[in-house]
């Protein structure tokens, strides 16, 4: 079948930035996550749990809240004092509201979404009216002494309950005025007396008030009597986030231990109505804070400085035992963070802050598999470029001939030339760049890196010629009437003629760029692309979606291949649709037209379509055995999927030329070591 | 194989070049020229490869070159010597000898050496050697006489060994011959007297290589044989009268002749020419001999008479045919047995005495070949130790033939009782050189008597002679059949363990005649059941003859029991039985001979055939007795001395059932072997099977342990299948 030299690159420094906040939308079941650098992703529950949208992050912004607010308009407020909407269309910031109440610590909507609570730095709770297209500042409800740190709405939209430091209040929404006080104990376990922060409330329905301190309790207050009712220690340290199921019989903790409570209300007597809130399952998939948690009606949903984001169905909420019903924690981005120049072997690591570039190495010796061949030349780290201005960089790209490298921030288009004389490299900015480039989402090169192809966050195509001197508009798709969309991802056929872009929901266009018009688009399918890439020769599209279904389009002929058609008929192995972390990258082999190289986070697969497809009963990772069986047996037992999981987990893999690949790892062990020293706990016998 | 090639001539020699020969043929200066000198007063200098002469040179009329000319590697000048003390020097420009340099010395020049590297050395007749520029520079200095009046040279040469030149030549004197080995820095001068037989014949011929320190001197005699002197070169102290040894290395017969005016080449560690006349052909022939192996390889006629001079140069035989210098090139292939099977066939007159008909091959080469006789060819085998025999041991051996001889020809007609007498003397002082040959003939003779006399047969002077373990089957290959016929269990176990190379045709025959011998015929015989004792109890065996008790031991349960086995097990109680031995000691003895005997599948299994249905169930139930107890222990091994081992019972039993297996599928008797050796097959196929299904994780682990220290970047190797 084939023998590759693989370039395994593990100097890829890459690590994921810690999560902030956390929240569901029980509409349209997405879950949008903020980070510690105020980049914001969407994940679609829905479509296998992929990452379909992404707004970089920002110096100035740092996300404390997030949340969702008439039907699916996201906000998000944080220590810069303002409040922000997200346009999930374009993909951009809509507009950005200053508070006026200093740095914004929380944020909570009403039940009905129309009003928004935003709680400041200077004790003040604010409320902004959601209207259409802004949100206006309505009324500030009476100021508290220290800052609001939680706010939580009452079902009925009546009253707030807001946590300070040492107190929780309870605010009534229609006069302004504080109607309960609740002190915190502060006796709390330890020598000398700490203030006691209330990181998280919850607000019921029955009134009552949950709150999640600094001392690591969870207790329940009754907002009519100010009285505690209930308390759970939970941990010797900080109790930091809390969430409520809508139904309100189970909520979520999350504490800085890194371990996940689940409460469940649970009748107290099997025969009587009355039941109480019992802490059931303590679950421990963090290993650090856990700053956010989210309740969705099947999952307890759950982010923090280690950066994974956990999402622990609930058992008990799943009526269909699926491949829902699994664990799933993501900790890498569902984009591409590597561009790859092959023929002169450069990687280039996008970061949020940086971009470095990197020549990898060589050899001389050949080996059989598995071994490690000794090298002649050791990779190198060319070049570290530094983005500009407080905007974290969004997307890059090198070209494939090595001389190019584009990045684009949130406003602005960079461009730079590269050359390389005896073993050094020089870099020059190209100044003048078209002003439509400065709302970039996606970058990308042409095969023969003559042409420069850069989707806008209109949902505009614009193709760019490249030269020395400046660069030439060459023509600007613009996208269907109606649709504003993003096409976040984009493919070029090899011999320059057709150009594929892909939103999350309007499907993918197919652009004819020999006579710059629209040419087809892809019957739509109900899950989102997660790759797509275009095959030299027969410019057969080759589609990833979320739902690991992998779909061949027939560009000339405009239809989907016959092998796209046998797989759909014959469907793909269980255990292919069972894998939890979507296609990030599809490429071909030059040479051999049958193959379809793509990979994910935990394998790599070469699809061979001239093999038999797998039905069920057959084994899919069958590697290891086909590598012990004999020829005969190898010719019976081998089908079209060729699945490597030797490298993991793997960010990037490319083939750079006919024989060789390049795989670009990024082990957790790597990672846990640049995160910040845990909460120490005593464990059993140390 | 050794080949001669096409040869050819090197233009027409000048009148004057008889057929009594060149002084010499000797290297020029570069690889393909060479100076030939003849006996008149010319000296040609030849391009081979052109087959043309590049130079030619007279010395006056009425003067005579008396030395073949040599080159002067170091100034590349030319070096001959006329009227035996006139040395010329000269240059390729020089055109006529008489204007050269000239030197007269003061005694008679026998030869000049050159050869590369070195200052060319003069041997004086006297045998006196001085180095050619100490002799330029006094030319008149005094040479004194090294041999004595009456010696005289007869041949001489000079080598290169660890860049030290070693000098050699030969001197005659009333027929003996010897050997002055001349050594230099420091100057040390050997004599050593050339020891020969009585009966050998005059030397013809001389032809000599050295190879670390140790100098081979090769004497071809007229009768055709050549012999083998070892001289060693790192003696520190000239001993007065040093003997030296000659041992036969070869004889050559061609056609059962004898070679007359014989010329002989040293071409290779291996192989050597030797040029002559044999008595009935009356044409010269040239032939190639391995003297490794002992054959001709090559052989080549020559249509026109020679000088009987042959030279050998860089894969080229020069000689004088007809009239003119012939060169052959040739070419020797590294001696491997399978090439030396070469091509002579010996075609002998049936009234000779064969006594080379065994080949003794340690006595002629010792190096490679394991030798029993270890006491007298030690000094060979080593070759770089003394190879000094004394002259008293010589001549007893030589007595001793006599003996052998006489003893050999009283077995024709001696009683058993007298031969055995007789052949016990002989043993007693045995280890003569030719021991191996002597037991070969005798063994012969006498089996050739008990083919001839029915009644007659030497049982215990046979034993004997099989123990004194020099004999092989093919020395003696009617020995077994005898024995086979006379149904002689005792000696065909001796044989079966003592011979290595019995054909499987034998092997089976014996099989057969064990299997079918009677167990109280048995009794009688003094059979080695020293095979056996670990495993079979005697007094229990004796017992229990046929009461067949069960033992309780190891029954493989590997397997979930299987249905069909118990039904099987039903009929017939073989299953139980199995640990009681199925043959009684002696037997079981015997068959563990043909268990250890050698044997090749292929030839086996055709001979296997053969064997009859009862025999082959005992032999079988014999052989799954020996599984089970070897299954008995961890090890899997029979206790006791030299027992048959598990691969060699597993290997019989697939030899057996493979040979009858239809036959044995149709016998009830053999359904519980079969069913038992079936469990035992799935078990196996079963462990494996399991093996491999573990491997792939085993070899997951050890791969994961390799991935703990991985740096940050690496190429590997990836294979997709």
């Amino acid at each position: 079948m084939g023998e590759f030299k693989v370039h395994r690159v593990r100097f890829f420094n890459y690590v994921p930035v810690g999560i902030r906040c956390v929240a569901h939308n029980h509409q349209s079941n997405k879950l949008a996550v903020s980070r510690v650098d105020g980049s914001i992703e969407i994940y679609n529950l829905a479509a296998n749990s992929f990452q379909e949208k992404f707004f970089p992050g920002h110096e100035g912004r740092s996300t404390e809240a997030v949340c969702w607010a008439k039907g699916q308009r996201l906000f998000g407020a944080g220590l810069g004092g303002d409040i922000i909407e997200y346009d999930l269309e374009q993909l951009s910031v809509k507009y950005s509201v200053d508070g006026f109440g200093g740095p914004i610590w929380s944020m909570a909507a009403d039940p009905s979404g129309s009003y928004l609570a935003v709680g400041c730095e200077d004790g003040s709770v604010k409320l902004f009216h959601v209207t259409p297209d802004k949100i206006q500042l309505e009324r500030t409800l009476e100021r508290q002494k220290g800052r609001i740190l939680s706010l939580s709405w009452h079902p009925s939209g009546t009253h707030i309950a807001a946590g300070s430091i040492d107190y929780i209040a309870v605010l009534d929404v229609n006069s302004g005025s504080t109607t309960q006080k609740m002190l915190m104990d502060k006796r709390h376990p330890g020598s000398q007396r700490r203030r006691c922060v209330v990181w998280g409330v919850a607000f019921l329905s029955d009134g009552t008030v949950v709150s999640t301190d600094s001392a690591g309790m969870v207790q329940f207050w009754d907002s009519e009597t100010g009285t505690l009712v209930q308390t759970h220690p939970l941990a010797s340290s900080d109790a930091l986030s809390i969430a409520v199921a809508e139904k309100e019989d189970s909520m979520v903790v999350g504490t800085a231990e890194g371990t996940v409570f689940h409460f469940q209300l649970i009748p107290s007597r099997s025969d009587s109505k009355q039941s109480r809130w019992v802490r059931t399952k303590p679950f421990q998939h963090h290993t650090h804070d856990v700053r956010s948690v989210a309740h969705s009606p099947t999952a307890l949903i759950s982010g923090g400085v280690d950066a994974h984001l956990v999402i622990r169905p609930l058992m008990e909420k799943v009526e269909v035992k699926s491949y829902d019903a699994a664990l799933r924690k993501v900790t890498f981005p569902h984009r591409r963070l590597i561009s790859c120049a092959k023929k002169v072997q450069l990687l280039l690591f996008q970061f949020p802050q940086r971009l470095e570039l990197w020549r990898l190495g060589d050899t001389d010796a050949a080996g059989k598999n598995e071994d490690i061949l000794p090298l002649s030349r050791n990779a190198e780290h060319l070049l570290q470029l530094k983005k500009k201005g407080p905007e974290n960089i969004c997307c890059s790209c090198i070209s494939p001939c090595g001389s190019w490298i584009a990045y684009s921030t949130a406003s602005r288009f960079y461009l730079y030339r590269m050359n390389y004389e005896n073993n050094s490299v020089s870099i020059k900015r190209v100044s003048k760049v078209p002003k439509f480039l400065n709302s970039t989402l996606q970058i990308l090169f042409s095969a023969d890196s003559t042409k420069l192809f850069v989707a806008s966050n209109q949902g505009s195509l614009h193709a760019v010629q490249l030269s020395e001197g400046a660069l030439k508009h060459l023509h600007t798709f613009h996208p269907q009437s109606g649709t504003l969309e993003a096409m976040p991802l984009l493919a070029v056929s090899p011999d320059g003629n057709w150009l594929a872009a892909a939103g999350m929901s309007s499907g993918v266009s197919i652009y004819d760029l020999k006579h710059l018009k629209p040419h087809c688009t892809v019957p739509a399918y109900n899950f989102p692309v997660t790759a797509l890439a275009i095959a030299p020769d027969t410019n057969n599209l080759v589609i990833a979606h979320s739902d690991q279904q992998i779909f061949e389009f027939s560009i000339p002929q405009k239809q989907y291949t016959d092998w796209s058609r046998k797989v759909q008929k014959h469907g793909l192995h269980y255990l292919w649709l069972e894998r939890d972390t979507p296609i990030t990258h599809i490429t071909f082999h030059p040479k051999r037209p049958t193959h379809i190289l793509l990979h994910d986070t935990y394998m790599f697969c070469i699809i061979d379509k001239s093999m038999p497809l797998p039905d069920d009963k057959t084994p899919l990772f069958n590697q290891l055995s086909l590598r012990e069986a004999s020829e005969n047996v190898r010719r019976r037992h081998a089908h079209a999927f060729k699945i490597s999981k030797k490298f993991q987990p793997l960010l990037f893999m490319d083939l750079l030329d006919e024989g060789t690949l390049v795989a670009v790892e990024r082990p957790l062990e790597d990672i846990i070591a640049q995160l910040p020293p845990p909460i120490k706990r005593k464990k059993f016998g140390t | 194989m050794a080949v001669l090639e096409e040869d050819f001539t090197l233009g027409g020699l000048v009148p004057g070049a008889g057929l009594d020969g060149l002084l010499g043929v000797e290297h020029g200066h570069k690889a393909d020229l060479f100076l030939v000198t003849d006996r008149g007063r010319t000296v040609i200098l030849y391009k081979v490869s052109d087959q043309k002469p590049l130079g030619c040179w007279s010395v006056k009329q009425g003067q005579t070159i008396t030395c073949p000319a040599v080159s002067n590697f170091q100034t590349g000048e030319y070096v001959v010597v006329h009227d035996d003390k006139v040395l010329r020097i000269w240059k390729n420009e020089d055109v006529n000898l008489d204007k050269v340099f000239k030197a007269t010395l003061s005694a008679d020049v026998y030869k000049i050496h050159s050869i590369q590297n070195t200052e060319p050395l003069v041997l004086f007749r006297k045998g006196a050697v001085r180095r050619l520029d100490a002799l330029l520079a006094e030319p008149q200095q005094k040479i004194e006489a090294v041999i004595s009046d009456e010696e005289v040279i007869k041949w001489t040469k000079l080598f290169l060994d660890s860049n030290q030149p070693v000098l050699i030549f030969v001197t005659e004197k009333h027929g003996n011959y010897f050997v002055y080995v001349q050594m230099f820095n420091p100057h040390n001068l050997c004599k050593y007297t050339l020891l020969r037989g009585e009966e050998e014949p005059v030397t013809l011929s001389f032809a000599a290589s050295v190879n670390e320190r140790l100098v081979t001197l090769l004497c071809l005699s007229c009768n055709g044989s050549i012999y083998e002197t070892l001289i060693p070169l790192n003696q520190s102290k000239p001993e007065e009268k040093q003997v030296l040894v000659t041992s036969l290395l070869l004889k050559t017969y061609v056609s059962g002749n004898v070679l007359k005016g014989v010329s002989l080449a040293i071409l290779d560690k291996d192989h050597v020419a030797v040029m002559g006349t044999s008595l009935k052909a009356p044409k010269e022939s040239i032939s190639i001999w391995n003297i490794k192996f002992q054959t001709l390889q090559t052989s080549k006629e020559l249509s026109q008479e020679t000088s009987g001079q042959l030279w050998c140069y860089g894969g080229k035989l020069f000689m004088l045919h007809g009239k003119f210098l012939t060169v052959i090139p040739f070419k020797c292939e590294i001696s491997s047995l399978a090439a030396a099977l070469g091509k002579l066939k010996h075609i002998q007159a049936p009234g000779t005495q064969t006594v080379s008909h065994f080949v003794n091959w340690g006595t002629f080469q010792g190096d490679g070949l394991e030798s029993q006789d270890s006491n007298n060819l030690a000094p060979l085998k080593g070759q770089s130790k003394s190879s000094l025999r004394t002259r008293r041991n010589e001549t007893r051996s030589q007595l001793e033939d006599l003996t052998n001889r006489e003893f050999l020809s009283g077995i024709k007609d001696a009683s058993e009782k007298h031969l055995e007498q007789q052949l016990s003397k002989f043993l007693t002082d045995k280890r003569t050189p030719e021991f191996q040959i002597t037991v070969g003939h005798i063994v012969t003779e006498l089996v050739e008597r008990c083919k001839a006399e029915p009644a007659f047969y030497p049982q215990s002077s046979l034993v004997q002679l099989i123990q004194t373990q020099v004999l092989s089957y093919s020395l003696c290959p009617d020995l077994m059949a005898v024995a086979l016929e006379k149904r002689d269990v005792h000696l065909l176990q001796l044989c079966l363990q003592q011979f290595p190379d019995i054909p499987e045709s034998i092997t089976c025959a014996c099989l057969k005649v064990f299997l079918s011998i009677g167990d109280d015929s048995l009794e009688e015989t003094n059979v080695n059941v020293e095979s056996v004792i670990g495993y079979i109890n005697f007094a229990q065996d004796e017992k229990m003859g046929k009461t067949e008790v069960v033992q309780n031991g190891f029954s493989p349960v590997l397997l979930e029991e299987n249905n069909f086995e118990d039904k099987l097990n039903k009929p017939d109680d073989t299953m139980n039985t199995t640990l009681t031995c199925p043959v009684t000691p002696q037997k079981a003895a015997l068959l563990n001979a043909i268990l250890h005997s050698a044997y090749s599948e292929t030839f086996l299994l055709p001979n296997l055939k053969d064997l009859t249905v009862q025999h082959v169930i005992l032999f079988l139930q014999y052989l799954h007795f020996l599984y089970e107890k070897c299954s008995e222990n961890a090890s899997m091994t029979l206790p006791g001395p030299c027992p048959p081992t598990l691969n060699q019972i597993m290997d019989w039993i697939c030899l057996l059932l493979d040979a009858h297996f239809t036959v044995v599928v149709m016998i009830p008797e053999a359904k519980g072997i079969l069913a038992s050796l079936y469990k035992f097959v799935k078990a196996q196929v079963w462990v494996y099977s399991e093996l491999n299904k573990i491997e792939g994780s085993l070899q997951q682990l050890q791969k994961l342990h390799q991935q703990r220290n991985m740096g940050l970047y690496s190429i590997e190797v990836l294979e997709l299948i």
